[in-house]
């Protein structure tokens, strides 16, 4: 018994002295990114050869977990030099203005704006705060984007061959029409993670400022504009079309992006609606799948057809960092045409240095084309309140089953935003 | 005469094939994901046979290396066994108090242990972050451990109380007659009792802690104070899974608990041996307890009798 | 004088013998204390307060969230899902359990087998449980081919109009997710009837089997009351597991089937993630336990008032 103590005591201060005091100058920096954890290291040990600053990336996964620990080291004060938030701009702001997030303006404005010329402005501008915007921040750039993405539909050509379809449609019509020439070989048409709200979300929106165009849509979150209105129906239409031609894979609400991706990895379907990260899953999958990419086919010809796109992942440095100059050194060398080339090769995402688009495989070629048509809710000058995008998503996902009509989900949806818009009178 | 055996025989086959079904439906998952950990990204899918083509045992040595699972491997032994030592013993000298002895605010300290039970709380890992940075004890083994000894306590204790409410008291005022301290009686009397409920704590302690990951996250940051569930998460990237791998590193991963239940469940039933037959009446047979200085015999409970009675 | 020297020995001593029986539970309540009451009394705090995790102010609202739960259709409804699933887990998974260990009571043969096998899905971590099941479920077809096993066995077995889109649609997501969760928490069950019914004298069946008892006389009169005890506490057990199952949902349903497969705990993480209601979350969870410390109570009572009958 005695001995077994010994032993315990031993581990006990074993376990306290693992403890290494540092000899040069380190950089931490928080990520979620499971798949670039090697790409990273290897970064980090060039870095470190050519500067002496020794970088360490830490990976905290999955990305909902990650989030958590990001609030949790908020409120203790532990936040590392650098670190990312993957939630809303209301959130974003949050943080800016509780100090936890440094303003890069300047360093951005530098030398003519060099740092910021070298960069997708679509991929700025989801780190950027506008003059007069909703969450009240003092306009300029809060983060660094270290890679661009966009999401559109893509078709498996094999399959539509299959179906007797030598070009993939350019119109919804020609779509539906598609999608039931496929039923009748037996194949599943449009595949997609929306059992992630999200996703629907952005499948609804897309086709929102196709029908209706940017301004109304933002007129609709203001509360100028009923979600009863008879444009917002057509949207909803587009779900209740897709239903009730059949034109959706089996069990499409429940399924995670995951196992969507894996659907057509897998040849199950003939479409999907995913974003550029889903080469690298597809050429893990299956390297033989011969696809291409395309805008979602739009139901409105007199407006553009809208994808959600910009900054895929970026990097946020800490205000109260001791590093703070070396990280922004760090996220400068990081977002140079070299370190992205090298990225977008390892990794298979689209750079968000401009220069750096040269040697890309075709297939991400084809989505970066897509980068001018994209738009994003951290871009906009106003979101819709949670409460109403969880009803609205979740109404979507009930017409897509079959359970309730167009009209039924925008009576709800504008309810609840009623209720919302009422309340936020009384808090003033 | 022929109908009845007819009718066991009938009534065998009935047990038999009701068993053999259960005992597949549970052995099919850990047998897929043997088979899965065994193929290629690529066939893990669309290979529907139940043994794969081409068997790649190489997947286990990569797993283990690429995530990284020998530093994690230990570290989640440490905690095992840490966490577990720590509840087994914190939980069985509460239980036995709040069972055998008496003091002030006695049933208010149960009540709180097991409404704890009943609360969860989410989002309480912000408030308890801030705390442990405040203790300095974020980022190191004995925080997360002493985290993790928290979460099992009020169940332990929970399960153990009935089992300390049933020992006889006849038995434990022939040790104080024979001068054992309320410590000896907790180690020499009350303990070995419990065995089965011990037995069931240590498996369902074990259990929670071997795959517990968002505590581990959470509260760790350094790769080399990361649990085994660390290396797992590896696999699992944002977008594309590495099946195989994953599965392997599962099956690595589910060995040793298995191992743990194998060992533990003789606990569960020889603690309670059939010599110690929960009777409707029968008294404990006190002169055939013996209570020397050292080591009490083995079977005080199955030589005295358990008492039916209430907890 | 003397009398009263005595007295007061008497209560030093009886002070000295309660402190130390109040030390057996020192180590237990400081670990307690620290790591669960003090989160408790902030994460009570925060449900009086608007709070969106990050931001430096805290509203204080009052029982405000309080008021706005009571009204909210989603959450009570989710507590009727959560009470359906603990349902189906009382009756499928501990009936299951219950018929199973009686029958490796006497089935000596393999029983040690059986004891390993069926404690298998509860060791299953719930990335595997939940891959398989997705498997098992799937519903779809590729080259004319049912995929998922379920659907694929049933056009095999002649019963091609059972097809059903299991965890899409609404009528069966939530009694599949249910059937998922008991077949994993079964072996629980499994292993503490068994154990309670190993030390039922045998005797005792003899005696009532020449009393001229049938089998089914033998289980109510003699295995169920001796076992009582047992029952109570894996129905407890099993009440409180079910109630706040979520692990399982979110791998097989991804993020809901709209709101039929909402769950209490889900909810507070959507109130907590998606809507960034932190005070609100509190509030949910505060009021959650205090409907489980209810629902405990009340079997309390009800297996006290058993007990004496």
């Amino acid at each position: 018994m005695k001995n077994f103590f010994c032993v315990v005591l031993v581990l006990i201060l074993a376990s306290g002295c693992a403890q290494r005091q540092p000899e040069k100058q380190t950089l931490v920096i928080w990520h979620w990114m499971t798949d670039r954890q090697k790409a990273f290291e290897t970064l980090a040990s060039q870095y470190e050869q050519q500067t002496n600053i020794k970088v360490t990336f830490e990976l905290y996964a999955p990305s909902d977990v990650y989030s958590q620990k990001v609030v949790a080291a908020a409120q203790a004060r532990v936040l590392p030099d650098i670190f990312g938030i993957l939630d809303k701009k209301s959130i974003f702001a949050s943080f800016i203005e509780s100090g936890f997030v440094a303003d890069l303006t300047d360093e951005f404005k530098q030398d003519n704006g060099a740092w910021e010329r070298s960069l997708f402005p679509k991929a700025l501008a989801v780190n950027q705060f506008e003059e007069g915007n909703v969450n009240k921040i003092k306009p300029g750039i809060y983060g660094v984007p270290i890679d661009v993405t966009n999401i559109q539909m893509l078709y498996n050509r094999k399959l539509l061959q299959k179906a007797g379809v030598t070009t993939p449609p350019k119109t919804f019509d020609e779509f539906i029409a598609v999608s039931q020439a496929l039923k009748r070989v037996g194949i599943p048409s449009l595949v997609s993670g929306w059992g992630e709200r999200w996703l629907v979300n952005c499948f609804a929106s897309n086709y929102a400022f196709n029908i209706m165009g940017e301004e109304r849509v933002m007129a609709t979150y203001r509360g100028e504009v009923p979600y009863t209105d008879p444009d917002w129906i057509k949207v909803f239409n587009v779900f209740k079309t897709l239903h009730d031609k059949g034109a959706l894979a089996d069990g499409i609400v429940t399924k995670a992006n995951k196992y969507a991706e894996q659907d057509f990895a897998l040849e199950r379907a003939a479409f999907a609606f995913n974003g550029s990260w889903c080469v690298n899953v597809y050429q893990d999958m299956n390297p033989n799948l011969e696809y291409g990419v395309m805008l979602p086919p739009p139901i409105n010809s007199d407006l553009p057809m809208r994808i959600w796109g910009g900054a895929g992942s970026s990097f946020i440095v800490n205000n109260s960092s001791k590093s703070k100059t070396q990280a922004i050194q760090f996220l400068k060398w990081l977002t140079a045409k070299e370190q992205q080339v090298f990225l977008a090769k390892e990794t298979k995402n689209l750079p968000s240095n401009r220069e750096a688009l040269g040697a890309l495989p075709e297939v991400l070629s084809d989505f970066a084309k897509g980068m001018d048509y994209t738009t994003h809710p951290t871009i906009w000058p106003i979101n819709e309140h949670p409460l109403v995008i969880e009803a609205f998503d979740k109404g979507l996902q009930s017409i897509v089953i079959g359970e309730k009509t167009s009209e039924q989900v925008a009576q709800e949806v504008q309810h609840i935003k009623e209720r919302e818009l009422e309340k936020a009178e009384r808090r003033k | 005469m022929n109908n009845d055996s007819a009718q066991c025989f009938l009534k065998s086959v009935i047990v038999h094939s009701f068993l053999m079904a259960a005992t597949l439906s549970c052995l099919f998952p850990l047998m897929w994901m043997f088979r899965s950990a065994l193929m290629s990204n690529e066939t893990i899918f669309v290979d529907k046979s139940f043994i794969p083509q081409e068997v790649l045992w190489s997947n286990f040595h990569m797993a283990w290396t690429e995530g990284n699972f020998g530093v994690y491997f230990l570290n989640s032994v440490l905690y095992t066994v840490m966490v577990v030592a720590g509840i087994v013993l914190i939980s069985s000298l509460a239980a036995y108090s709040f069972s055998r002895l008496q003091f002030p605010g006695r049933n208010i300290f149960f009540g709180m242990f097991i409404a704890a039970m009943m609360i969860p709380l989410p989002g309480s890992f912000v408030p308890l972050y801030v705390l442990m940075n405040k203790l300095g004890l974020a980022n190191t083994r004995i925080g997360y451990i002493l985290c993790m000894i928290n979460v099992g306590l009020s169940l332990s204790i929970l399960l153990l109380k009935p089992f300390f409410d049933k020992m006889p008291s006849d038995l434990e005022d022939a040790a104080r007659i024979d001068g054992c301290s309320k410590l000896g009686i907790w180690r020499h009397v009350a303990l070995p009792l419990a065995r089965p409920a011990i037995a069931v704590i240590v498996i369902f302690n074990s259990l929670n802690v071997w795959n517990e990951y968002i505590l581990a996250t959470l509260l760790l940051n350094d790769k080399s104070l990361m649990p085994l569930q660390r290396g797992l998460m590896v696999f699992q990237g944002s977008h594309s899974v590495d099946y195989p791998l994953l599965m392997a590193g599962l099956t690595i991963a589910a060995a040793p608990i298995i191992l743990v239940y194998l060992f533990m469940q003789k606990h569960i039933i020889e603690g309670l041996s059939p010599g110690a037959a929960m009777t409707l009446d029968k008294k404990p047979n006190i002169f055939e307890f013996n209570l020397p200085a050292g080591r009490p015999r083995r079977n005080i409970a199955g030589q005295a009798g358990i008492k039916e009675g209430g907890s | 004088m003397q009398a009263a020297t005595i007295k007061r020995r008497l209560t030093v001593v009886e002070f000295r013998d309660k402190f130390e029986n109040f030390l057996f539970i020192v180590p237990a309540v400081v670990i307690f204390s620290v790591f669960y009451i003090y989160p408790f009394l902030d994460i009570f705090n925060l449900s009086l307060h608007e709070w969106n995790g990050i931001s430096l102010k805290r509203t204080f609202v009052g029982l405000d969230n309080f008021k706005e739960l009571m009204t909210d259709k989603v959450w009570w409804d989710s507590l009727w899902h959560a009470g359906f699933i603990t349902l189906i887990a009382l009756t499928f998974q501990n009936a299951l359990a219950f018929a199973l260990a009686l029958a490796c009571d006497r089935e000596i043969r393999l029983n040690n087998f059986y004891r390993v096998v069926f404690f298998i899905p509860p060791v299953l971590s719930e990335v595997v449980v939940g891959l398989i099941w997705q498997w098992i479920l799937y519903a779809g077809t590729q080259n004319g081919e049912q995929i998922g096993l379920l659907n694929y066995w049933l056009t095999k077995a002649g019963f091609p109009n059972l097809i059903h889109n299991w965890l899409s649609d609404p009528k069966t997501a939530l009694t599949c997710i249910a059937v998922v969760h008991s077949w994993k928490g079964f072996g629980w069950g499994f292993i503490m009837l068994l154990a309670g019914l190993q030390t039922i004298d045998r005797q005792l069946y003899e005696a009532a089997r020449v009393d001229g008892a049938g089998s089914w006389s033998v289980l109510r009169h003699v295995t169920i009351p001796i076992l009582l005890p047992v029952i109570v506490v894996v129905m407890i057990l099993t009440i409180l597991g079910s109630m706040q199952v979520f692990v399982l949902i979110l791998s097989m349903v991804g993020q809901g089937l709209v709101y039929h497969t909402e769950v209490p705990i889900t909810r507070i993480l959507v109130s907590m993630t998606e809507t960034n209601q932190f005070g609100y979350a509190c509030a949910q969870g505060v009021t959650f336990g205090i409907i489980l410390i209810l629902i405990s109570y009340f079997l309390k009572q009800v297996s006290n008032r058993m007990k004496q009958e």
